[in-house]
């Protein structure tokens, strides 16, 4: 019994070739690996070597033709034992549980309907509350959650012996230990692949990026390493890692240093991506985010770091990703927002106030996931939308935000969404020009006049 | 066959029949499962890109006889040899590679992206040297939980040039991490011949600067790698941290099956595979020492040939993953 030799696939998009030169005529012998014939592609002359020994039988395509269809029989080989011992074929093997429904990511395009937000407080009613900074709060989430988690540790550039560079991890050291405190070399790329690599083990690294412009040194580790390869193994190899640190312009640090990259981050399927702006959700999310499963990019400030809040007084308290927070509610406008942003959206608030405009602010507080019910149900009561952010407009949260209202809730709109951004630059040093460069609570207060054409 | 350079069976002691059998058995495997899957490709069954270990099979059967329970690897695309010699199942790895449900990854990984937590196979990386911090991690969390556990990172010549290496080599031997850094310098990074690539040959001296022991070790001979190799293994359980092993290899075939490997002579390869090729190496060993029978290994052969045979019909016969499998596993 012959076997036939094919046409073969040279390349990912090779569909047909010319047969250039036959090395091989009909009598001969041939064994695994020797070259057959040289094969034309669209990109490049390649050698055909042959997989099975035998003899060849005949040729069946002449040396020089052209357009030769992949998959066409081109020879055909007496195969040594082969029509003696067939391969037994294998039982059919049976299909697994069918896999969980789809969760689109991205909103749905649907019919304007009415979504009711789900406003559930964040802690009980009652609960005492005690002031403290962003900072105090992010400590004590990465201290509580250490002490809940062995496999929790702490890794980054000046983390341990001088207790962090913006003092967020201030006593760690001294309360776990080098083993679970470790200061890196200055080193991003690798040290972020070696937490990946730890988590991919089954630790819960928290890594600290001494700034996330930094982070950038490790871009592929995050993206192609930490973020896709839950996705690449079939669900098997999960990535539990925590990134953190501050984001965004801190105050006269220069274009290196001020990147706000939430929408970079936003951006890509396999993260969930975190940007408080109180206290109480830093920690509450900085807590959720050490216990998740996925990849986690905690976006912090370095100016908010110092202010304080009122915070729950509670043993163990976590905030769910996906679920927005209503700051305050309004009629007239909804301005949304995340992060330090949140500062320009409420004192535009309080401005909008003093001049009758009741504005409804809404802190997204996650980026992916994202909480569009509570926005959609927001603008289809107001009607009107102005979103906030530090970083730059093209490609921005609010234009995916913008979008999605025009998808979901078109009919409700009575003006177009606006934007308002840092400008389109990279950061200026001087101070008058930083200071233009940033988004501004003016800018939103004008924004929310055009929208409610005040 | 031309006489080979490499050192006769009488060199290594107490190698015992059975053991250059299971050498011979698994290098075999590898060769044959590759050769399918080029032969897969020719037909269109195989997308994408598919790089194959066919000429290098010695290296990781080698390292995969020094490891125990427990132990990791990691290495890059050209993967399958890895898979195979961890213990990994034939038809899951070649239903991956033809994008099937019954694949490793459910048919999302391909090629280049199969994992297996049983076997504690940590890919499959598509980005040239991220599998080498990536590998010192997993090292870290064996460190971090006290245990004497290694881990393999492969990578090869071209990927040696990446800066991420070097900051690996300095941390891993800072924190003194159980990781075996194995080099496959197999002389070509895709096209580019190492002597145009690198400026220092000799890729197993370069940890000295971290003060990291490398050796380099004949790649073609899996009783050398083996023997190197359980140097490597030693140092890292007992706690001395990293080792690096330059093994001397070379791939028969392209960069990637979509490669006309023009760079090199026929001539090159054809004395390669006449004069160093590994397996034909411990054929040679089994029939001279009369450990074994040209019968015996025909034996072999045959049920090679049959598990390579199952393994295509499963990879053609495994439905294509559902549709909704498009959503799952984004997230846990």
């Amino acid at each position: 019994m012959a076997t036939e030799i094919l046409m073969p696939a040279l390349s990912p998009t090779m569909e047909e070739g010319t047969l250039a030169k036959w090395l091989v005529k009909p009598g001969d012998q041939v064994k695994s690996g020797q070259i057959l014939a040289e094969i034309e592609t669209d990109k490049a002359t390649m050698e055909f070597e042959a997989v099975d020994e035998g003899v060849i039988e005949a040729l069946l395509v002449a040396e020089g033709t052209a357009g030769v269809k992949v998959n066409t029989p081109i020879a055909t080989v007496l195969v040594e034992g082969e029509a003696a011992a067939p391969a037994a074929a294998p039982a059919p093997v049976a299909a697994p549980a069918p896999a969980e429904k789809p969760t689109p990511v991205a909103a749905k395009a649907a019919a304007p309907v009415a979504v009711v937000a789900t406003a559930s407080p964040d802690w009980p009613e009652g609960t005492p509350m005690k002031a403290m900074t962003v900072r105090e709060a992010l400590r004590e989430a990465m201290a509580e959650e250490m002490a809940r988690d062995e496999t929790v540790y702490l890794m980054g550039e000046e983390v341990g012996e001088y207790q962090g560079a913006y003092k967020i991890s201030q006593g760690l050291l001294d309360q776990f230990g080098p083993r679970r405190v470790i200061d890196t070399p200055i080193t991003e790329h690798g040290f972020t692949g070696i937490a990946v690599g730890s988590a991919f083990a089954g630790l819960r690294p928290i890594l600290e990026f001494m700034t996330f412009n930094f982070a950038m040194q490790a871009i592929d580790q995050i993206i192609n390493s930490a973020a896709k390869t839950l996705y690449m193994s079939g669900g098997q190899m999960g990535c539990p890692i925590v990134f953190r640190g501050p984001n965004g312009a801190a105050a006269r640090v220069g274009a290196q240093h001020s990147h706000d990259y939430a929408a970079w981050y936003a951006q890509i399927p396999g993260l969930k991506v975190v940007m408080p702006y109180s206290a109480a959700d830093a920690k509450g999310l900085l807590k959720t985010a050490i216990r998740d499963g996925n990849p986690v990019i905690f976006l912090e400030n370095e100016i908010l770091y110092g202010r304080s809040f009122e915070v729950p007084d509670l043993p163990d308290f976590t905030i769910p990703f996906g679920k927005a927070k209503i700051w305050r509610e309004g009629e007239d406008v909804t301005i949304v927002s995340f992060g330090i942003g949140m500062v320009h959206a409420i004192e535009a608030a309080d401005k909008l106030a003093a001049e009758g405009i009741s504005a409804e602010v809404i802190d997204l507080r996650t980026l992916r996931p994202i909480d569009y019910d509570t926005l959609i149900a927001s603008v289809q009561k107001t009607n009107r939308c102005v979103t906030v952010e530090e970083g730059w407009p093209v490609g921005s949260i609010g234009n995916h935000l913008s979008a999605t209202i025009m998808e979901r809730a078109f009919d409700y709109l009575d003006a177009p969404v606006i934007n308002c951004t840092g400008k389109d630059v990279p950061m200026p040093y001087a101070a008058n020009l930083e200071k233009l460069a940033l988004v501004t609570s003016d800018e939103v207060v004008a924004a929310v006049k055009k929208v409610t054409y005040r | 066959m031309a006489s080979r350079k490499t050192a006769a069976a009488s060199d290594k002691p107490n190698i015992s029949r059975e053991e250059l059998l299971k050498y011979y058995r698994e290098m075999l495997l590898i060769r044959r499962f590759e050769e399918k899957a080029g032969q897969l490709y020719g037909m269109g069954l195989i997308g994408g890109f598919c790089h194959l270990y066919i000429g290098q099979e010695a290296v990781v059967v080698g390292l995969e006889a020094t490891a125990k329970e427990g132990d990791k690897r990691i290495t890059s695309y050209r993967d399958h040899g890895h898979m195979l010699a961890c213990g990994m199942d034939p038809k899951g790895v070649m239903a991956e590679l033809t994008g099937r449900e019954g694949g490793y990854s459910g048919g999302k990984g391909g090629s280049m992206h199969m994992f297996s937590k049983e076997k504690h196979f940590y890919g499959g990386h598509g980005i040239v040297g991220a599998q080498v911090p990536l590998g010192a991690g997993l090292a870290f969390a064996d460190k971090y939980r006290g245990n004497d556990n290694v881990t393999f990172a492969y990578f090869g010549d071209g990927a040696a040039n990446q800066g991420q290496v070097y900051e690996t080599f300095n941390m891993a031997a800072l924190w003194r991490l159980p990781v075996v850094f194995v080099i496959e310098n197999n002389q070509y990074a895709m096209g580019t011949a190492q002597r145009r690539s690198t400026s220092s040959p000799d890729i197993h001296t370069r940890g000295t600067a971290f003060g990291i022991k490398g050796e380099a070790v004949d790649g073609m001979d899996v009783l050398a790698v083996k023997a190197a190799g359980e140097r490597a293994v030693a140092a890292c359980r007992a706690g001395k941290g990293p080792y690096i092993l330059e093994a001397m290899t070379y791939r028969y075939r392209g960069h990637s099956m979509s490669d006309p490997a023009k760079y090199r002579s026929r001539e090159e390869v054809q004395k390669m595979r006449d004069e160093r090729d590994a397996i034909e190496h411990v054929r040679e060993l089994l029939l001279t020492g009369a450990h074994a029978t040209d019968d015996d290994l025909k034996a072999i052969d045959r049920d090679i040939k049959a598990i390579i045979n199952e393994a295509a019909e499963f990879s053609k016969t495994s439905p294509e993953p559902d549709a909704s499998a498009l959503w799952t596993d984004v997230t846990v």
